[in-house]
């Protein structure tokens, strides 16, 4: 078996596992109010924190580019309250135009 | 109902970025094959770019092996919140830990209800596996004609429809503040430490914000 395949294995099985050990902290360790506030900050924090390094960053490096027009038009949608496909497609259709202009 | 349609049509634009991961990964030397099964079973963008990046890049296998990883550790706190709203056993808790991703967890979190949570993270979840290894196939198979993911723009698929499903939950300050000093912290830090810690390390700035 070549070395890619064992990467390809290795990774999915290591990917998964962290999924399921999520999935199996004992309900009782949640319920205590404090924990409750916590974990429900998390999905908060991490999401944005990946907005700002999937708009702002390629790699290390701190990047303006075609994405932050993309992000900016979602963001006016969103304060809009347009509906979600037309936030997706008015995003990436904006992204796109920028990228291929390059404006 | 426009929670299913929501979530099919987030699993429609994210997975039809699937494309350039299985372009990227097939120019990447890797197989076609390869590509898929990385869909199916490692099925996390992040984690996916990163594998075929490094290898790609000359990388060692054990450095691809760890990047991956710790890019999907994300998913682990994922479940956390997940298993408390989903309360499954058994094969189902096996299926929700697989499709346990940014996109299902956003769009559940974005929910008023338990019943309509539980139903964007499957619709989610299940529409973007659909998609993600549909596009991953097609991508892989022509990758030469695709071009870049960003003149499609498919780069801002993710991060657009996680300002949708963040902001209705930032109404008050508290939230709204902690998202802004998680943006800011992760921004601030990116130029010093390997990708993926700036995300993973905002989760002190959750700690802080519920301890009181």
């Amino acid at each position: 078996m070549s070395s890619t395949w064992i990467v390809v294995i290795a990774t999915s099985f290591a990917a998964f596992s962290l999924k399921f050990i999520g999935h199996l902290i004992p309900e009782s360790w949640l319920e205590k109010p404090r924990v409750e506030r916590i974990t429900n900050y998390i999905p908060v924090v991490l999401l944005s924190g990946l907005i700002a390094m999937q708009t702002l960053t390629d790699k290390t490096k701190i990047v303006i580019d075609h994405r932050l027009a993309g992000l900016t038009v979602a963001f006016i949608a969103v304060i809009a309250k347009l509906p979600f496909p037309v936030i997706i497609i008015g995003a990436m259709a904006t992204s796109a135009i920028f990228y291929r202009y390059r404006i | 109902m426009s929670i299913k349609r929501d979530s099919i049509s987030v699993g429609v634009a994210v997975g039809a970025a699937g494309a350039a991961f299985g372009a990227v990964a097939v120019a990447s030397h890797f197989s076609v094959l390869q590509a898929c099964v990385l869909s199916l079973f490692l099925f996390s963008g992040a984690s996916q770019f990163a594998l075929v990046a490094i290898i790609g890049g000359g990388g060692s296998p054990w450095s691809a092996i760890a990047t991956g990883a710790f890019l999907g550790t994300r998913n682990g706190l994922y479940g956390i919140r997940m298993a408390g709203l989903l309360h499954n056993r058994g094969w189902r808790r096996v299926v929700a830990a697989h499709v346990t991703i940014d996109e299902s967890t956003g769009m559940a979190i974005a929910q008023e209800n338990v019943e309509q949570a539980r139903t964007a993270f499957w619709y989610t979840g299940f529409g973007v596996f659909f998609f993600w290894n549909l596009f991953t196939l097609l991508g892989a198979l022509g990758a030469k004609e695709i071009g870049s993911a960003a003149s499609w723009g498919l780069d801002v698929a993710s991060p657009s429809i996680f300002v949708a499903v963040l902001w209705p939950r930032l109404k008050e300050l508290r939230p709204k503040i902690t998202a802004l000093v998680a943006v800011a912290w992760a921004l601030s830090i990116t130029h010093f430490v390997p990708v993926g810690v700036p995300i993973l390390t905002t989760v002190i700035i959750a700690v802080f914000a519920g301890w009181n």
